[in-house]
Parts: C-alpha cells; structure tokens; sequence
C-alpha cells in the first residue's frame, strides 16, 4: 500500500499527463536507438548519430553549424524555426480538437483528412474569387474562414447522419467521404481560374491567396520573418472554447453522456442521435477551420491533384488527439510536439547524412510510441484498481470517508 | 492446517484509497459443502471473492488450498486452480450466442478450427442434466437476464469448476426457477464441489446451506452453523440490528387515474411475435400496482414502450389525462413519469461520471442546473450532497465518486434518488431492490409506500414474489405478454399467484383482463 501511495493520490490529470510525458520519452529514446542502428548499418561515423540525436531533441533551436569550429553543431534561439513550428502546429491542434471532440461522443473522426480537404477548398475559392478592391482583405479571409467551416461541417455531417438514423459505422462513411473528398477537390480546381498559371512548372498547385492581398494577420508574431501569424492564437482560441463547450455547457455534458453510456443517455430524455450528427459536424468545421488556417496564411500553396492522396494533416490529428488523451487543452501540447518532431526531421535532414525518409520513419516511431498514453495511462491505473467494477468495496468505509470528503 | 477445508482465506485485508474493504477476515470452505457468505452491499463480500478469483491482491493474508499456500494473481491463475465465479453482473459478450459464451476461452479446437459440435453436445448435456434452460443459439443480447444467467451458471459447470462461486445468482430468477438452483447447488455439493454463495436472501441460506460467514463493514462477524440458527439471528449479525421482514403500510387510498393504458401491443425483438399484446390498465394516485410475471413475459417490452425507449404498435397512453403514445422519453418525463430502470448500469447510470453528474442526468437543463447553456457546477453539487444525505448513498468521495466504484446498493440508491427526487406522479419502478440486502430492500420499500402515500401513482415491475405480495396494493399478473389476472395481495396466495404467472390459470372475471 506504501509503495503505491503517491500514485494513488495523483488525480487522473496529472496521470494522463505524466503518461503522456513518459511515451513521448519512450518515443524519443527509441527514435536515439533506431538513429544509432541506422549509423550503424551505413557505416556512419556514430558521431553523426550523437548530431542526429541532438537535432531529434532541439532541432527547433538548432540554428545550423558553425564552420570555424569544426562543423560543430549549434543551438541556440532559432526564431524563424520557433515559428515555423507554431504555424505547422496550427492546422494539428485543429484536427486533434476534431477527433478529440467526436471521441468524447464515442466517434472516431477518421473523416478529419476529408474535412480538412473540403475547407481548404472552401477557403481558397472564397479567398481568390472575391474582389478585395470591393470587399476588405480581412472581411474576405473572415468569410474564407467561415465558408471552410461550413464546408467540413457539411462534410462531417455525413457520416454522423449515417450513424445516427442508420447505425452504418462513422469509421466505413468516414473514409469513403475522404476519397469523395479527395476527387471532388480535384474536380472542382481543374481547369479553374485559381490554378497557379503564373509561375512557370507550377500548374500543380494553387495561387497562393496572398495573391488576392488575402493573408492572415501576424499581430506582432512575426519570429524572424517566417510563417507564424496569429493562426495559431486562433487555434489556442478554439482548443479553449472546445475544453468549455465540453467541460462547462448542458452541451458537452449530453455529448459525453452519448459518448460514456449511449442507452443512459436515450433512457434521460438526450436526442442521441441529433447529439451524434452535431458532434461530427463540429468535429468537421474544426477540421476545417485548421485548414482555412494553414492556407489562409498566404504564403502556402495547395496542391490541388488530390485525387490520389489524403492530406497527412488530417490523419495526423488522431495521434494528436490521442496523445493529449482527447483533453482538449492537451491538444495545444501534442500538436505543438508533432510540429517540433516535423522540423526535427527537416533539420535532420538537411544538416545530418541522415535522408528524409529516414527522419520520418524515426518520427513515426516517436508518434507510435507517444500513442502508447493510454497503455502507461492504464498501468498507473492497474495500481489503483483492478479492471471492471470494484465491487462492494468502497463503499464500507464510506461511512467514515464520506464525513471527511465532503468537501473534495 | 486442517485437512478438511478445500479453500482458506487467513487474515485478508485489502485497502482501497481511504477505505479497508476487508479487515482481516478468514473464510474457511469444507469440500462439497455449500458455505454462504452474507452481508450487506458494501460489506465486503465481492472483494473478498475478487481476492479469491485473483481480481485484486489482498495487502496482507494468505489463501491456502488443501492446506497448501497458493498464489493468485489473475482469474486464470483462479481458473487453474478450479476456481469459477458467477459474478452479480455477467460478464458476456452481448453479440456472441450462447454457446459462443459458454466455451469463450476452452474453445475446443482441431488444428486451430473451432469444433463446435463437440461443445454443443456438452452444453446441452449439462443443461439437461442440470435442468438449467437455455437457447445456444441465440444472441445473449436478445436473451432475457434469467437466460443469461443461466448462461453464466453453465459456464462454470463447462469449465469443470470444483470451487464454485455463486454472487447473488437468485436476484433475477422466478420461485421456481430459485427452487431449481437449490436443487442444482445441493446435487453440486453432493458430488464433491464446494460451493461460495453470496445472498442476501435468509430464506435461500436457510434453505440450501451449510455454514454461513458473515461480514458486516468490512469484518468479519462470525461463521455459524445454519442447523443451530434463525433468520433473526442472521439478520442481526449482518445488519447489526432487527430488521423488519413484513412492510409497514396503511392501506390505500386511491384517487384520480395517472396512468391509463389501452390495447397496448408492443412487437418482440427477439421473434415475430408481439411481445406485448392488447395490455390495457389504469394506475391511481395513492396505490402501487404491481405487474408480476416471471421473467421474459413481456415486462421489459411493456415498460421499454411505456417510458418511450421503444415505440409500440397499437394501443394509447394516457399520462395525466394526456395522450403521450407517440411523445419522446423527455416529454414524458415532464409531463410526470419518472423511471427506475430494470438494468442499472445499462439505463440507470453513466459509471464513468461522478455521482453528482448522474444524479442530474435528466434534470441538467434546469435552471437551476444551468444558465444560458452553462453547467452550474456549485448548484449541481449542493443538489448532490443534500441527495446524499437524504437518500444515505454512501461513496468515497462524496458527489465526485465516479459512479463506477460505488458498491450495487449504493448505486441504485442515487438511482431512486434522483427519480424520487423528480417528483412526478407516475413512478415506474422496475426491479428496483435487484441484488440489494435486506437493510436496502427495506430503506426502498418504505421509500415507494412514502412515494404512494404522498398522492403518488406507482407502477412496479418485480420477479420477487415476497416484493410482489408485501408492497403491492393491486397485482397485475403478466403471462406471455398478456395481463391474464388481477388479484388482491390481501385475499390472494403466494401459490395462486404462481399459478397465474405459470399461465395455469386465467382470471376472466377481472375487469382489466376482460378488455384483452
């Protein structure tokens, strides 16, 4: 009993945090691991592996190498890579808060690419196509904003239809309105005025809204001139309203009652099946919305053959929101890590022998790993107390530690 | 040690944050005897058995088997040593038939490949052989709970378990089928297996057992020999005071009609038949109306269609002179039904929420409970604590005890809280003291009479003829999901009663029947 005391007193937000600590570390120690093994196999010098290791855990403040010391490495403060991080952890916090919200209601969100897919169109035909000589810049990108949650909000409403009047399974819809997704947004850009004709091999790709003067507003997070802009304030924004909708509003209180026991919630007078349909929708406007935020930027640009790919922005944030325990508020964390890994990798392979591939594969491990929150999660819990019911057992000394915990 | 006990438990103490669940308490289990263990919800006696089955690790004692000291880690390392438990609540796999169930991890197998036939052979052998009724095929979600049950008991008896746990397996079975447990049990022990049985039910330990242990908070009380004592001593040892058997209650006095059901029929799940047919009744402010049966007549339809959670196919019902057939559960909840349901963890509750969220689980929309969409949690919370204290549910934690690690009892008391609480004129109550002890069954009962004789209609739906003859003030006898009698628990018999719900006899002259 001694032993196990501290944990048992640790409240289950701190157990999910620490759980999410000790995988991320898991990752990270098996991403060291593999970089050795690696070195090891192409007959790298095992210094380079020692580099690479550094660059997986501080590639965001590593501001390159210093030639009059021997190529050494240095870290230090690397403002446009810091930004670089918070713009790409904009669009991943979004998608986490989506699967993050449907879990809550018992969903798997698999449709977030899809959703992601449909908003970004949204975004970048209201962005290029109205006039910002009649209508402000900033009333355009507002309105490329909405009309991007409309569209995934759309798009995620399919599948919550579907499970909720059909009981057809949110997961089967979800991927076939991802491939619908992926053509239709194909279909809708060939051939239109807002494929990028200017530059010349760049057919592929879309015009950059910026080119419309549409752009998201820095508001003073310029790091160095790179990516960052206020998208990611926006972002923080939302994974707040998400955590208050869910924690604090009769809203999120039905929503998790569908999602924890969906016969009490029908038997306590809950539309379980509106509840559903709603859940998705949300979780497909805030897909969306991550998408409006990343190519809204103005500086991106989207390519727009998408008939044969899903956006890896989407599915990445399931690990997001698994790795934040679908907390809403731990999606800021985990998205802004996924991010730090994406320039790692892009740090390792530009300043380590260590190719591209290589960097992802030791991403993907570090992301498999992190996943394992709920496996440590249980552990910690297995302490505490076996699976399943507890049985009769604490209610005996309830009498006398119900007198004492009246206040918790 | 004694060459005579099969299993011992030396010295068990097992902790829970903030509580002692056992305080050192020793069991000891001859071979081929039928030893009760009895106490109230919250006694202690399904972590005792869980330490046994290898659930949890007691944090001192031993367990000895055949005098030599054995380790059990897990339900396999249990399951080895031949030891099988019945729990209170299944442990099924829903979408998996009988069979499925029965053999789920003894599969018998030829090269990997399932050989059902062989198992099926088995399994109606032992289901013969033990009188214990149950389709193989068919899904254990569409089953009713006594089948399910049965299920269970068959598991065990599959697995050629030689020490036998049996946690409060009578709870859902009619008289007749409890009287043929009984007869299992005693043609159990006979053949050498040694068998647990946690009941709350005197007359069954009377009955069948030996010895009986019991618990009371968390210690151990005593173990006596059912030969040299009564009922009264029992219940004292257990509740630690006299409990009263028989309800207190004046007669009723009935007013205006609430409930007015017509020709209702509901359609079965399960088969093409309906489940309910051409049910018509009324229930009055100031009376309890019980519709007895025995299990899987129609019952669960019936209420399933009368709180909304199915539709029905014919038939109207009239709630406080409004017609709510095709209203939704809310409406019907505003316009003044309140439900305890049959399953509490399927209806009743949401075990990952704190007891404070389940206790407004209808009402959260109140404005007393929100403002402009906002949960009010100080509010919510004060309701919660003044229910705790009125209601005596007892939790480690007080209104932020996750529902989950509340003992049954407890459980079911924040259930009737919340429904008693809703003050509506109509309270169903199905099964509403399943798996309780006596000192529950009694604080529920007088809580329905005080619900009646505060002008309430009470509708209540039980298996338990005890329930059905002490609480009820009319008797509805449900049979193949017809009423086929009404009858007066006060000029009526326990053996007539069984007869109507065996479908023996029909009582044509009652003005309800008459109208199906």
């Amino acid at each position: 009993m001694k032993k196990d005391k501290n944990l048992t007193l640790w409240n289950d937000g701190t157990k999910t945090v620490a759980a999410s600590l000790l995988s991320i570390l898991m990752g990270v120690i098996f991403g060291g691991v593999l970089l050795f093994v690696v070195a090891l196999a192409l007959k790298m010098p095992l210094g380079s592996a020692w580099e690479g290791f550094r660059i997986v855990l501080a590639g965001v403040f590593n501001t390159g190498r210093n030639y009059d010391a021997g190529s050494a490495l240095t870290f230090g403060f690397n403002a446009r890579l810091v930004g670089d991080m918070l713009f790409r952890a904009t669009p991943l916090i979004m998608t986490g808060l989506s699967v993050a919200l449907a879990y809550k209601t018992g969903l798997f969100n698999i449709g977030a690419p899809g959703q992601y897919l449909m908003g970004t169109a949204a975004s970048i035909i209201v962005a290029l196509s109205m006039d910002t000589g009649a209508v402000p810049a900033f009333l355009v990108w507002l309105l490329a904003f909405l009309a991007a949650i409309a569209a995934g909000a759309l798009w995620g409403c399919i599948p919550g239809l579907f499970k909720a009047y059909l009981n057809v399974n949110e997961v089967i819809t979800s991927i076939m309105t991802n491939w619908i997704a992926a053509n239709l947004v194909t279909l809708l850009f060939d051939g239109s005025r807002f494929i990028n004709n200017v530059d010349f091999g760049k057919t592929g790709y879309t015009l950059k809204t910026s080119t419309n003067g549409v752009a998201t507003a820095k508001l003073g997070l310029d790091f160095g001139g790179g990516n960052a802009n206020a998208g990611i304030l926006i972002a923080i924004l939302f994974a707040a309203a998400a955590y208050v909708v869910i924690n604090k509003t009769t809203f999120g209180y039905e929503l998790r009652a569908c999602g924890s026991n969906k016969n009490a919630a029908r038997y306590a007078g809950m539309n379980e099946k509106r509840n559903i349909v709603l859940s998705m929708a949300i979780a497909g406007g805030l897909s969306a919305a991550g998408a409006a935020l990343y190519f809204l930027q103005g500086d991106v640009e989207f390519y727009w053959h998408t008939s044969m790919t899903l956006p890896a922005t989407g599915f990445n944030g399931i690990p997001v929101a698994l790795l934040a325990s679908c907390s809403p508020i731990g999606c800021i964390f985990s998205g802004m890590f996924m991010a730090y890994l994406t320039i790692s990798g892009s740090q390792l392979s530009t300043f380590t022998a260590y190719n591209e591939y290589i960097a992802n594969i030791i991403i993907a491990v570090i992301v498999y790993l992190s996943a394992f929150t709920l496996f440590f999660k249980g552990l910690m819990d297995k302490k505490k107390t076996a699976p399943g019911r507890s049985g009769d057992a604490p209610a005996p000394a309830a009498e006398t530690a119900g007198k004492g915990t009246k206040k918790p | 040690m004694s060459e005579n006990y099969v299993v011992e438990m030396l010295n068990i103490t097992k902790v829970f944050p903030g509580i002692v669940a056992n305080d050192n308490i020793t069991l000891q289990l001859r071979r081929g005897e039928i030893h009760a263990l009895l106490g109230e919800n919250g006694a202690g006696k399904s972590t005792l058995m869980s330490v046994l089955f290898g659930l949890y690790q007691p944090e001192q004692g031993e367990i000895h088997m055949d005098g030599k000291k054995v380790e059990i880690r897990d339900p396999n390392d249990a399951n080895a040593l031949h030891i099988g438990m019945v729990h209170q609540h299944f442990k099924l796999v829903e979408c998996f038939t009988v069979l499925d169930n029965i053999i789920l991890g003894v599969e018998p197998n030829r090269f990997g490949f399932l050989q059902k036939k062989e198992a099926r052979k088995r399994v109606v052998e032992l289901s013969e052989k033990y009188g214990l009724l149950v389709d193989p095929d068919a899904l254990v979600e569409d089953i009713t709970v006594g089948m399910q049950q049965r299920t269970e008991i068959l598991k065990m008896l599959y697995r050629e378990n030689e020490i036998l746990i049996f946690d409060e397996p009578t709870a859902v079975l009619t008289p007749q089928e409890i009287h043929e447990l009984m007869q299992i049990m005693k043609s159990l022990a006979a053949e050498g297996k040694s068998i647990l049985f946690i009941t709350h039910k005197l007359n069954e330990i009377m009955e069948v057992c030996d010895r009986c242990s019991v618990l009371r908070k968390g210690r151990y009380i005593g173990t006596v020999d059912i030969k040299g004592t009564t009922k009264e001593e029992l219940s004292r040892m257990m509740v630690g005071r006299d409990v009263k058997f028989a309800v207190d209650k004046a007669p009723a006095q009935p007013g205006e009609t609430v409930l007015k059901v017509s020709g209702l029929t509901v359609p079965s799940r399960v088969h093409h038949n309906n489940a309910v047919k051409n049910v018509s009744f009324q229930v009055r402010r100031g009376e309890i109306v019980c519709i007895a049966g025995i299990d899987g007549n129609g019952q669960t339809e019936f209420v399933y269609a009368l709180s909304g959670l199915e539709k029905s196919s014919a038939g109207k019902i009239e709630l406080c002179g409004k017609d709510v057939t095709h209203c939704s559960i809310r409406q019907r909840a505003e316009t003044g039904m309140s439900h305890i349901p049959e399953d509490r963890h399927k209806h009743g509750l949401v075990l990952d929420f704190p007891l404070e969220d389940n206790l407004v689980l209808q009402r959260y929309m109140d404005p007393r409970f929100q403002k402009g969409g906002f949960i009010q949690r100080e509010p919510i919370r004060a309701y919660a604590e003044e229910m705790i204290e009125k209601f005596d549910i007892r939790s480690g934690q007080g209104p932020v005890t996750p529902v989950r690690s509340m003992s049954g009892g407890n459980q079911q008391k924040a259930i009737i809280a919340r429904e008693v609480d809703m003050n509506a004129d109509l309270l169903v109550a199905v099964q509403p003291t399943r798996g309780l002890d006596v000192g529950a069954i009694e604080y529920i009962h007088s809580q329905i009479v005080e619900q009646r004789d505060l002008g309430k209609a009470v509708l209540l739906v039980s298996l338990e003829l005890d329930e059905v003859m002490n609480l009820s003030d009319r008797i509805l006898v449900m049979y193949e999901g017809e009423i086929v009698g009404e009858l007066d628990p006060k000029t009526t018999t326990v053996e007539e009663l069984g007869l109507y719900m065996a479908g023996a006899k029909r009582n044509a002259g009652g003005k309800e029947a008459a109208a199906s």
